[in-house]
């Protein structure tokens, strides 16, 4: 048994948590101690958007290096996106990635099924089986693509519907931004960059929402970035429509005078907007438009990015700075409490992606969860800050604030004294866990 | 100046100090021996990852007249490769000692990126990237006028109170880019005239005026009228529907070139589309600069890479 | 350290004086001569050597300015300096005799430099040398056809020529 003294709740009480056989337990008798004196306690934080590049991208993420990022940065739970070669959009792949993850141990990884076959946005993909497989799938994205032809994204949205899923939109009119290159405005027009215009996406997330209250479905928007994708989904919800929406913590801190120097670190999808944007985007996750933060977690090898704008990857990675960003785009603001970021950063992804055990994370019973988390720190970070395998950080040099200290598994450390536990324990750890 | 990346970076007195400099090179193509010993064991590398004979034979001829040694390397891809990548063929130009690599290359931005990136140490110069900036172009066309507008004696002076109208794609246009910022830091107004489809989103920020009308441009008389090259992938892509129509509202025909005053000057920054945005008639006229255009580029390159090349890197008095 | 007077306004007349004397002997009078002021102060003197010339016997010869910018030896070693216009007669230099006109004479370096760029502008019969001042330590084989004043120095010692054209006063001082 481990007795966690001292922590912060996300509520802001303090108490003793304990833990046993992987679960919350009621007070008895430690045999180890973690002082957690000044840590808020948060619990283990879900992320609906990860990239892990397995099978088939291996030179930029596996499914290893992923989650030890994703344990480094306070996750205990990540959802795989589908644009892995082959392409997550059958039940063999979906299977596959989740027993990665399982064997590993740093954190549960749940696949996101493919909406299309190889993401060409032309036949649906076999979402039954992949939903109906061990890896239980609920989540299904083209993620990278828009589903674009209305009528395809139609059935989509029904077919979804009949085993508890969601369709997760990566919402991006094609034609409107071919060959797009940054926000479309001043700035774009000043360097010479394609531009992405605003309405590539409201346009898109308007029509599907309007398609979701059609069709009576679950509809869930990717990494809303404009003020104007805000807009349209509070009008959805006061309509009643079915809508989640996710906003990274890239887009609620960097504005696209980044991209003034051609840096390519800052080059992202979708791209980084205008002050008035971040500001909507801070505001609607605080007011409850934006259901919940998700990573976006885009690792890449350095030759992607060491290349002109135009010729560079699109694409951060986030998962080990992520609570950070946060901490210090929307809490240190005012916009977000420590029980709000518990809420949009576990319990509600969670529940949009329909894993269980993260509803009262806290409660003696519930799956052991967590991380210890020291708002007070200060960092400025660095390249030893990212354990997966890309460096492509927009953060870099940055100083940010907090510092996650431990991270705890069902029940068992991955991040202990701010390191990630070796990979060799952990696997063993796992295997003992799922017995 | 240690590199020039964008006329952006150019305030007024920087600007009349290159054209300044270049006057006195001017002057070098006047007399019998057309060369100065001044970058003598200096390399200067051609990098062009785009073809353009012009600008590389101006940029070759012009670090000739100084003597430095010139290296061309063509780094464009053939239709199977993508092309050498400008980290290695930075690198690989930093082996052999470039002191300067004048870069020409289809992504905005990449001049900045090698300037920044630490993979070479040498001064760059941006020879048009992407739909960026093309400073030396704005810098030769600042000279033409400028001597079009003072004669012989312009040294010292800028081009207060000139009236320019830049027409065409400026959507684009890495040249109108590098006008634009230019002229304002030289005194002079422009005018642009373009469909609403050719115009940059914001460019109502830009410290320009702008307009639809091309006549009402030309009847306004202005002192400077140039034109932009229409490129041929753009009449697929729905900016105009035809070359026709885009040629009979906002192509520099006879007729509108004869409406101009007397004293008004035609430019285009070549190579010309005869017939779409500028007339036979109207590119052969009096009016017509282009020729000096192309002679004037050599006196700035020159001066461009004199103040890069030479010195401790410091500006002296 | 303070700055000691050498030559004032009268002196520096007196010896611009001397030279245009000296220049009209050796060269028998004013035909072909060609006066050659290398900026900034050069030019000056050059400009005034001109003047004089004119007033002692009807001037027949011309003055311009020769900028030895691009010739010079230490273009890397010092900030990037700004070039002067370079002007010749309308008839060029070939047959002519040239007299280079500075302010001060030191190591020679920037008459080298001169001379290089003299030879791409043409081939005079001649080429002399005018200097108000000549401080010594030369670094090359030149020596001044035309002396103002001889200053021996001290390598440390600064001198400074001011002229009412470019600094408002006439004075050389050392310092």
């Amino acid at each position: 048994m481990i007795r966690i003294t001292g922590a912060t709740l996300p509520d802001g009480t303090r108490s003793d948590i304990f833990v046993a056989n992987g679960r919350i337990a009621p007070p008895g008798t430690p045999t180890t101690s973690i002082d957690a004196d000044g840590l808020i306690a948060l619990p283990g934080l879900v992320d609906l958007h990860t990239h892990l590049r397995e099978p088939g991208f291996e030179q930029s993420e596996t499914v290893l290096s992923g989650s030890r990022a994703a344990a480094s940065g306070g996750f205990t739970a990540v959802h795989a996106m589908a644009n892995t070669m082959p392409v997550q959009d059958t039940a063999g792949v979906v299977e596959q990635v989740q027993s990665l993850g399982d064997r590993h141990g740093y954190v549960t990884v749940r696949p996101i099924g493919a909406v299309t076959v190889g993401l060409a946005g032309e036949q649906l993909a076999e979402i039954a089986a992949m939903a109906r497989s061990r890896a239980a799938v609920r989540i299904f994205s083209d993620d990278g693509a828009c589903v674009h032809d209305a009528l395809l994204m139609r059935r989509a949205l029904e077919y979804v519907k009949t085993f508890d899923g969601v369709v997760a939109q990566h919402s991006q009119d094609p034609r409107l931004t071919h060959d797009a290159q940054m926000n479309e405005g001043v700035l774009s027009g000043e360097l010479g960059l394609a531009g992405w215009p605003a309405v590539a996406e409201e346009s898109i997330i308007a029509r599907d929402v309007l398609l979701a209250q059609h069709v009576g479905a679950r509809l869930h928007v990717c990494h809303v970035s404009t003020a104007g994708s805000v807009d349209v989904i509070r009008w959805a919800k006061a309509r009643g429509v079915n809508v989640t929406a996710e906003v990274t913590p890239h887009h609620l801190l960097l504005t696209e005078q980044l991209a003034a120097g051609y840096d390519s670190r800052f080059k992202v999808n979708p791209p980084l907007r205008r002050d008035d944007d971040v500001a909507a985007l801070r505001a609607g996750l605080a007011d409850g438009t934006i259901d919940i933060v998700a990573t976006d977690h885009a690792p890449h090898p350095v030759e992607a990015k060491e290349c002109a704008w135009d010729e560079a990857a699109f694409g951060m990675v986030g998962l080990e700075s992520a609570l950070s960003v946060v901490q210090a785009a929307v809490v240190d603001t005012g916009h977000l409490n420590w029980a709000d970021v518990a809420r949009v950063f576990s319990a509600k992804p969670a529940q949009i992606g329909r894993l269980d055990g993260y509803a009262n994370p806290f409660a003696v019973g519930s799956p052991a969860n967590f991380t210890l988390y020291d708002p007070a720190a200060s960092t400025v970070f660095g390249i030893e800050h990212l354990h997966g395998k890309g460096v492509n950080s927009p953060y870099l040099g940055r100083t940010l604030p907090g510092r996650v200290v431990t991270t705890i598994h069902n029940g068992y450390p991955t991040v202990s004294d701010g390191l990630l536990v070796d990979a060799d324990i952990v696997a063993a750890t796992a295997e003992a866990t799922h017995g | 100046m240690r590199h020039l990346l964008s006329t952006r970076d150019l305030d007024r007195d920087t600007a009349v100090g290159i054209l300044d400099v270049a006057a006195d090179m001017a002057d070098v193509a006047t007399r019998e021996v057309k060369k100065l010993p001044t970058l003598r064991g200096k390399t200067v590398v051609n990098l062009f990852f785009e073809d353009s004979t012009r600008t590389r034979v101006s940029f070759e001829v012009a670090a000739k007249r100084l003597s430095a040694d010139v290296i061309n390397f063509s780094a464009k891809g053939s239709s199977i490769s993508k092309g050498e990548s400008l980290k290695d063929t930075a690198q690989t130009l930093a082996a052999m000692g470039a002191d300067a690599v004048v870069i020409r290359h289809g992504s905005s931005g990449a001049p900045r990126v090698l300037a920044d990136s630490g993979w070479i140490d040498a001064g760059i110069v941006n020879a048009g990237d992407g739909t960026h900036e093309h400073p030396t172009q704005a810098l030769l066309d600042a000279f033409t006028m400028r001597r079009r507008l003072h004669g012989n004696a312009a040294r010292g002076k800028d081009l207060n109170g000139l009236r320019v109208t830049i027409v065409g794609d400026v959507l684009h246009s890495r040249v109108a880019r590098s006008n634009v910022w230019l002229l304002g830091a030289l005194g002079a107004s422009v005018r642009i005239v373009a469909p609403a489809t050719l115009l940059p989103m914001g460019i109502e920020e830009w410290p320009v005026e702008v307009g639809y009308d091309l006549d009402e441009a030309m009847d306004a008389g202005p002192d400077v009228v140039m034109m932009l090259r229409i490129q041929a992938e753009r009449m697929s892509a729905a900016f105009f529907p035809t070359a026709r129509e885009y040629s009979r509202q906002w192509g520099l025909d006879d007729e509108r070139a004869a409406r101009l005053p007397a004293g008004s000057i035609v430019m285009h920054p070549g190579p010309m589309n005869r017939g779409l945005e500028i007339s036979a008639g109207a590119a052969d006229s009096a009016r017509s600069v282009v020729l000096e255009q192309v002679a004037n580029g050599v006196s700035i390159r020159m001066a461009v890479l004199y103040l890069l090349l030479s010195g401790t890197g410091e500006v002296g008095a | 350290m303070t700055a000691r007077i050498v030559l004032q306004q009268a002196d520096i007349t007196r010896a611009l004086t001397r030279i245009s004397h000296e220049i009209l002997e050796s060269n028998r009078g004013s035909r072909g001569l060609v006066l050659l002021g290398i900026p900034t102060r050069g030019v000056v003197l050059a400009d005034r050597l001109g003047a004089i010339l004119d007033q002692i016997e009807p001037w027949s010869g011309a003055v311009g300015a020769l900028d030895v910018t691009m010739y010079r030896d230490d273009l890397a070693k010092n900030p990037t300096r700004a070039p002067s216009p370079t002007s010749i007669p309308e008839d060029g230099i070939d047959g002519k005799t040239v007299v280079l006109v500075d302010d001060v004479l030191y190591s020679g370096r920037t008459i080298r430099a001169a001379l290089d760029a003299l030879s791409d502008l043409g081939r005079p019969r001649a080429v002399r040398l005018a200097v108000l001042v000549d401080r010594g330590h030369r670094e090359l084989p030149i020596r001044a056809d035309f002396v103002g004043k001889n200053l021996p120095t001290s390598v440390e010692e600064r001198i400074n020529v001011r002229l009412e054209e470019t600094d408002g006063t006439d004075e050389v001082t050392i310092e």
